[in-house]
């Protein structure tokens, strides 16, 4: 018992086990929850967040947070609907161009952090109207995307046996993870990320390329975000200027539901995947069941937030002592 | 034996104010050389030039004859130099091995070879004795550990010059004994170890010379074995050891005891310390930098709880739980570091008088505007603080007056034992005789004052009992006319 709780992963066991005590109580709840369509289903339809997610925690183990995740994922999507229906580009080069753009938008937001020195609580906010501004811009209601190539692409996957189909956007998610993985575990930009969220002096001190990393990081979170928007319109086909809006605050949410510490330094891509998917069962639960509130689906992700919180500050506190 | 590091002539300023005035620093390659040194000497400064976080604005270093230009400590570490800071300046969230091999982590491909990374790191420790699990936290282990791993990382970088900023300011005897095997096994291996440390007794146990810094100038470098302690302090305090001495201290005007301090100890911090505080006289705290003095007012403060002994006034024993208890039971503390201690610098001088009596009364009982403005009239008058009014932001006066609206603020208070930290650090020679008259005029009011001040003379001139401070412990207790210099630096010096 004293080697579980000493365990660094405890927080990391901890959401599993939340996980999997939620879905067995949905089980047993509702017939017909536990099954492969329902999970697949819950995966297609938390893609984007869990791609954002993913972005957003290397954010926060740096040390940082990006309030603009939401914004630049809606932009994308508008953006997407106008080159493609409007001008005519072609369906991958107009997704290239979006992830390239979320990615320079990323850049400068971590440069304008580093080198003024400006928290990067109040730059990702001025960010965050910034694109989503661009996004009325661009389109001040929703756009229908109408291209060959969407139509496709929705028809393909990995076929997983009785009629079962991972689609892209799925796909594309759980890469991402996994990417996201070896990346934060398996780099030296990944380390140098856990050091700069450990203590930025520190790392400086110790000769790490402290500037290098934190524009990488929001880079990063900016080309997951843009991602997530390729893939939100891969499910709706449309575009909309206001579609993620509050998002940036279920990715900082499945980040620490997962086990990152908000002031950086801690965590796993992993819990983030995990903390996604908690998020994912309890709105699941709510559209198995009809008769309940969706006020609910708030209640509950604040209810699990403060749990999580105070079982991380339990764990410092008992590896204090 | 052949120079390893050869620094000459530096110069470092920062604005108006030149903290290196051309020093020259030489280290061998196989010795331990300890940079002593007051505060303000430039011991930090020249570290950090040598180390590249500061970049020099005049002189030379050279490593190994060659000329070097570390503009970042990444450079000052490929030219072979590395530092352990005196606060492990490690990642406590990551592995042992990662600390001692980030940044330079063995590679296939675009990743990181976690094994040979372990490999490489346990192979560090290895050299110097130490066997643990690299694979844990940092963070978890003791700072004594995470010392030995950040000299680690300086091994595996194969570096050739090793600056230890005060390492041992937070470990007990037995580990800086290990420390110091570690270091000499070091040194006979042709490494050249800089060692900065406050305590003597650790100077003169492992070091081969000592260079002097004071005011940021080179006093000398000398052979340990040819430097006796007392010459030692002389030079690190910059007066002249002279015969007689018999400056003595004010005369005692025979108070009733105030306070009683018996055996009062924090542990791994200082103490045990045993004295009385005279009503109506100063009590001086006297000892070189890191002897503890600053330590022990937090300690009387209360904000450091102290984890042994008591403290009595009459027969009454007295809280010393928090500042708040502290204040309650009459005690003042005006603190060494008006900047981050003391003043708030966008509030008024009237604000900054008045917010030590606020305090005590609670946010509820507000102290009327006209009291507080009766209050910061006097005293603004009574001490001489030259502002343009009382509404100026305190941020805006000279650093004497500053430091003299501190000494209003707890005089308001009109507390039994007023606690004055370096109350002349930093302020002009005229602003000092000012302070100085004004702690004559509350001692005359019957008022007690425990002072503490690095410049000896100081202390002397004001205090009718001292309390010498040597490596965190109570070396002496001075009376009278016993007070002088010599006998002051002579009891700093003794081992």
């Amino acid at each position: 018992m004293n080697r579980i709780f000493a365990s660094r992963l405890l927080p990391l066991m901890a959401t599993g086990l939340v996980l999997v005590a939620l879905f067995a109580a949905a089980g047993a709840g509702y017939e017909n929850f536990l099954s492969a369509r329902v999970v697949l289903n819950l995966f297609k339809d938390r893609a984007f967040l869990g791609v954002v997610a993913v972005g957003m925690t290397f954010v926060i183990l740096s040390g940082g947070i990006d309030l603009s995740v939401g914004a630049v994922m809606a932009f994308t999507t508008v953006f997407l609907a106008k080159v493609i229906g409007g001008l005519g580009w072609s369906a991958p080069v107009a997704m290239l161009a979006a992830v390239g753009i979320g990615v320079g938008f990323g850049m400068f937001q971590g440069w304008v952090i580093h080198f003024f020195r400006i928290p990067a609580f109040l730059v990702t906010l001025a960010g965050m109207f910034l694109a989503r501004g661009m996004a009325f811009v661009v389109s001040p209601r929703s756009v229908e995307i109408r291209s060959a190539f969407y139509d496709d692409l929705g028809e393909r996957g990995l076929p997983l046996g009785e009629g079962l189909l991972l689609t892209v956007g799925p796909l594309v998610y759980l890469v991402v993870v996994a990417a996201g993985m070896v990346v934060a575990h398996g780099t030296r930009f990944g380390r140098n990320v856990y050091a700069l969220g450990g203590n930025e002096a520190s790392a400086a001190l110790m000769g790490l390329p402290v500037g290098a990393t934190r524009v990488g990081v929001y880079a990063l979170c900016g080309g997951c975000a843009a991602l997530g928007g390729v893939i939100s319109t891969l499910a709706l086909s449309s575009g909309d200027p206001t579609r993620g809006t509050g998002l940036e605050l279920d990715a900082i949410a499945a980040a620490v539901i997962g086990g990152t510490v908000l002031t950086g330094g801690r965590g796993w891509v992993f819990g983030t995947f995990l903390g996604v998917l908690i998020l994912g069962t309890i709105k699941t639960i709510l559209d198995f069941d009809g008769s309940l509130d969706p006020a609910w689906l708030r209640i509950a992700s604040g209810g699990l937030l403060l749990g999580f919180i105070l079982l991380q500050k339990l764990i410092a506190r008992r590896s204090v002592s | 034996m052949s120079e390893l590091l050869h620094a000459e002539g530096i110069v470092k300023r920062f604005g108006s104010f030149t903290a290196l005035k051309g020093v020259t620093f030489r280290l061998r390659a196989g010795e331990i050389h300890a940079l002593m040194g007051e505060n303000g000497a430039g011991k930090s400064t020249l570290i950090k030039v040598l180390t590249g976080v500061h970049e020099a604005d005049g002189g030379t270093v050279t490593v190994a004859g060659r000329g070097i230009r570390a503009a970042s400590p990444r450079e000052a570490e490929a030219a072979g130099i590395s530092t352990v800071y005196q606060e492990v300046n490690l990642l406590p969230n990551l592995s042992v091995a990662e600390n001692i091999l980030m940044g330079r982590q063995p590679m296939r491909g675009p990743f990181i070879r976690h094994g040979e990374v372990k490999r490489r790191a346990r192979a560090a420790l290895a050299r110097l004795g130490l066997e643990v699990d690299v694979g844990a936290l940092l963070g978890t282990f003791p700072v004594a550990v995470q010392q030995m791993t950040a000299i680690a990382r300086a091994l595996d970088q194969e570096a050739r010059v090793l600056i230890l900023d005060e390492p041992t300011s937070s470990l007990d005897a037995r580990e800086s004994e290990e420390l110091f095997a570690v270091m000499r096994r070091l040194r006979d291996e042709g490494m050249g170890i800089v060692f900065v440390s406050h305590f003597l007794d650790q100077i003169y146990a492992v070091s081969d010379r000592i260079t002097v810094l004071r005011d940021g100038a080179l006093v000398g470098t000398w052979e340990a074995a040819g430097l006796p302690r007392l010459e030692l302090v002389s030079h690190m305090i910059g007066k002249e050891v002279t015969a007689g001495g018999g400056d003595g201290g004010v005369i005692s005007v025979g108070g009733a005891e105030a306070f009683r301090v018996e055996g009062l100890e924090r542990k791994g911090t200082v103490g045990p310390l045993t004295f009385s505080v005279m009503a109506g006289e100063a009590t001086g705290l006297a000892g070189l930098l890191g002897s503890g003095r600053t330590e022990t007012a937090r300690m009387l403060f209360g904000i450091d709880a102290a984890t042994g002994g008591r403290v009595t006034a009459g027969a009454e024993a007295v809280d010393l739980g928090s500042p708040r208890a502290a204040m309650a039971a009459g005690l003042a503390f005006c603190s060494e570091d008006r900047k981050v201690e003391g003043i708030i610098p966008s509030l008024s001088v009237r604000e900054n008088i008045v917010l030590a009596m606020q305090a005590s009364r609670g946010v509820l009982r507000r102290v009327p505007r006209a009291e507080q403005e009766a209050l910061a009239a006097r005293f603004i008058a009574a001490l001489n603080i030259r502002t343009r009014g009382p509404e100026t932001p305190i941020g805006t006066l000279s650093g004497g007056n500053q430091q003299k609206c501190l000494l209003a603020r707890w005089m308001a208070m009109q507390p039994r034992l007023l606690i004055l930290d370096e109350p002349t650090r930093g302020i002009d020679v005229g602003a000092k005789a000012e302070i100085e008259a004004l702690c004559g005029e509350l001692r005359r009011a019957g008022m007690s004052i425990l002072f503490i001040s690095a410049e000896l003379e100081e202390v002397v001139r004001n205090c009718s009992r001292v309390v010498v401070l040597r490596d965190r412990r109570q070396a002496a207790v001075l009376d009278g006319p016993a007070i002088s210099l010599r006998t002051i630096m002579e009891t700093v010096a003794a081992s």
